[in-house]
């Protein structure tokens, strides 16, 4: 039988505090104009009050820069021009309040780094030290769309545990032991009686129903590369687009990175950090050739992988959790709802 | 400024029948409230996608470069003038542009908006006249447009067009307060200790995505130091240095260049105030050379002349 626990909202306070002699706890915190997830540690005040973080939580999980190896130059070392793994931090951490989009985008986001072939093993054990602590979503907002691509506002794919927001207090539901050890550790609540458990799935069927965006991609599967690759609309749709990083880096499911080597005197860092498919410098050939060399070729190919080639390949849906972020952010309003209609409908 | 879109779609339609141009440059109306999308025509059937309202901030200039066609567009004060630096930069030639003169009364802030409603969604907004208002899921507030104007509109000298081939309505009265510098001064009296705080504080959130470069008119090297890799000037990562050495470079390349249009500071995701480095060197350039960017065809900016009576020695 599944768990539910109660708290009201200064236990539920106290209960995350708690957490922290066991995790690192990472909580929605209003900073300036937006909510971004912070380090509870760093004095931080969670405030559970918000819609979805102005940046979504990956950099927890992947970093934007990480020192993969450091190495030496120096002649007289005996471990010159050695790599040697920089270290790294694995310990245990909670995401409390993840939006079920974001805990989607995770899932959706893994397929590429644990697969049976390859496993980044940065992003494995730092994913895998993780607990995804859902809250679920009573008030979406108008550019969301999860529903349209698997997930919903009380999804529970990818998370530990899922809250509902019932105004005075937070239910919680366990999903997994992860989460039911998180639980354990976080002080206050009680069990919670059917009442409250109705209270929340009502809540949650009227909020998914009154979802404001429909984004049809249900037909993507079934057209052909080929005419997609070709279709008549790139052109006007990559017109406005400024080849920046904005779409990509607040995606939550981009996971595109780039390597460089950084040398001060006789020791280096090897660096992964995020790369962007908008920018030139993605697809540079060391000939001097770049197979995209201009924007709409870049922006084809952002569309393109999220909505089709990914789905080709893994058929796990469309590499986008519907989160909204590159609609709300992108200077040019170049927005992917609309593009993907394009892409359905063609 | 709702009502230019009329204007805007009938010279637009009457250019591209007549065959004056090949494209028409403007924007559509965006899918999100207070954010446009820049929109590119070629077809006199379709003219109604045009549209124009105080939302048009990105710089339509930046559109231009490297175009082989004859191109419409449309263009404010600042714009203008960022495209007569195009022109003088050789990045486009006057013979292939019609412009389509803006008296603007400036662009609004969406953040200022944001954050006088308690940083609320705000689902819809509509302009009425020198007002507009923001409808929510449970509010509804109608806001002056004066108090909410993008802080380099507010103090915007040259709100008419500087070139154009038609306007679309009445000169506009610029910005007449002697107070235009008053940011840059309050960080020139900084310490430099103070100064390096607060310019580290401004970008400590960002995230190098380089939206304020791309969204700039001036920034149409075919490949910017960022990017360079051999040599490396900048590193990549987001330490805090490379992120610093970024701004700095990109600000300097902008001397006496930049018209302070805004745009970069309006496609900044994070909401950095970017404008802080650029501006100041705008200061600087306009007390060393009395000099505004893109005020006219005539005369080179003063970074790309070599004079023999310069007033600096090292150069003679
Ligand atoms: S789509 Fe928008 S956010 Fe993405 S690169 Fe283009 S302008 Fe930037
Ligand atoms: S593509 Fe856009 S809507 Fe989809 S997950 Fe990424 S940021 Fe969110
Ligand atoms: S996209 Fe769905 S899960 Fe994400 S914030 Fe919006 S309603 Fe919530
Ligand atoms: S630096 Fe910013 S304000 Fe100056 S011209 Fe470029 S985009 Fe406009
Ligand atoms: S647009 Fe903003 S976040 Fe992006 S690089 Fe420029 S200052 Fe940084």
């Amino acid at each position: 039988m599944t768990a539910y626990r109660v708290y009201s909202k200064e236990e539920w306070t106290s209960a995350v505090k708690a957490l922290e002699s066991h995790y690192q706890v990472f909580v929605p915190v209003k900073d300036g104009d937006f909510h971004l997830f912070g380090l509870l540690s760093e004095g931080k005040r969670p405030d559970f009050d918000f819609q979805n973080t102005h940046l979504s939580p990956k950099s927890i999980v992947y970093p934007q820069s990480e020192r993969m190896f450091e190495y030496s130059l120096d002649g007289e070392d005996p471990d010159a021009h050695m790599l040697k793994e920089a270290p790294k931090d694995f310990s245990p951490r909670a995401i409390v309040g993840i939006r079920p989009c974001d805990a989607l985008a995770f899932q959706r986001v893994r397929v590429n780094f644990d697969t049976p072939r390859y496993r980044d093993p940065w992003w494995v054990s730092r994913f895998e030290s993780t607990t995804f602590v859902g809250l679920g979503c009573n008030a979406p907002e108008a550019t969301c769309f999860c529903t349209s691509v698997g997930g919903g506002p009380f999804s529970e794919a990818g998370l530990d545990v899922l809250l509902y927001d019932l105004g005075d207090r937070f239910l919680a539901k366990v999903l997994t032991s992860k989460g039911d050890g998180l639980l354990k550790k976080a002080l206050g609540g009680m069990e919670a009686d059917g009442t409250l458990v109705r209270q929340a799935e009502s809540l949650a069927l009227k909020v998914t129903e009154a979802m404001p965006a429909v984004v049809p991609v249900d037909g993507l599967k079934d057209k052909s590369v080929l005419e997609l690759f070709e279709a008549p609309f790139w052109e006007d749709v990559a017109f406005g687009c400024i080849n920046c990083g904005t779409c990509t880096y607040l995606c939550p499911t981009c996971w595109c990175f780039d390597i460089q080597d950084e040398v001060l005197g006789k020791s280096g860092d090897r660096i992964r950090n995020w790369d962007s498919c908008m920018f030139p410098l993605f697809t540079l050939h060391g000939s001097g050739h770049n197979p995209r060399g201009g924007k709409v070729a870049r922006v084809r190919q952002r569309f393109m992988h999220k909505l089709k080639y990914y789905l080709d390949k893994y058929n796990e849906g469309v590499q986008c959790s519907g989160c909204g972020r590159c609609v709300r952010s992108c200077p040019a309003n170049i927005d992917i709802r609309q593009v993907a209609e394009l892409m359905n409908s063609l | 400024m709702l009502h230019y879109t009329e204007k805007i779609r009938e010279i637009a339609g009457r250019l591209l029948k007549q065959g004056v141009v090949d494209v028409f440059i403007g924007y559509r109306k965006g899918s999100v409230p207070m954010m446009n999308n820049p929109l590119l025509i070629r077809d006199p059937g379709s003219t109604d996608l045009l549209y124009w309202d105080s939302n048009c901030a990105l710089n339509l200039c930046n559109y231009l470069t490297g175009r082989k066609d004859r191109i419409g567009i449309v263009a404010t004060g600042c714009v203008s003038r960022n495209i007569v630096t195009h022109i003088v930069e050789n990045q486009i030639s006057r013979s292939q542009l019609y412009v389509v003169g803006i008296p603007c009364t400036g662009m609004i802030s969406h953040r200022a908006v944001i954050r006088a409603v308690g940083g609320r969604e705000i689902i819809e907004f509509e302009e009425q006249g020198e007002r507009f208002l923001v409808r929510g899921r449970d509010f509804e507030e109608i806001f002056e447009k004066n108090d909410f104007l993008q802080s380099n509109c507010a103090v915007c000298r040259y709100p008419n067009p500087v070139l154009y081939d038609e306007m679309l309505g009445e000169r506009v009265p610029g910005y007449e307060g002697d107070d235009v510098y008053r940011d840059v001064e309050k960080v020139e009296q900084m310490s430099s200790e103070d100064r390096r705080g607060f310019f580290s504080r401004m970008i400590s959130r960002c995230i190098r995505c380089y939206a304020c470069r791309d969204a700039c008119p001036l920034c149409y090297c075919p490949t910017c130091f960022v990017d360079e890799s051999r040599p490396q000037w900048v590193g990549k990562s987001i330490d805090p240095v490379d992120t610093m050495t970024f701004h700095l470079l990109r600000a300097f390349h902008c001397a006496g260049r930049c018209t302070d249009c805004g745009a970069c500071e309006r496609a900044c995701p994070m909401g950095i105030p970017v404008r802080q480095f650029t501006k100041k060197l705008n200061k600087d350039v306009q007390e060393l050379f009395s000099w505004e960017a893109g005020l006219g065809l005539e005369q080179r900016p003063p970074l790309d002349v070599y004079r023999q009576d310069d007033y600096d020695g090292f150069i003679r």
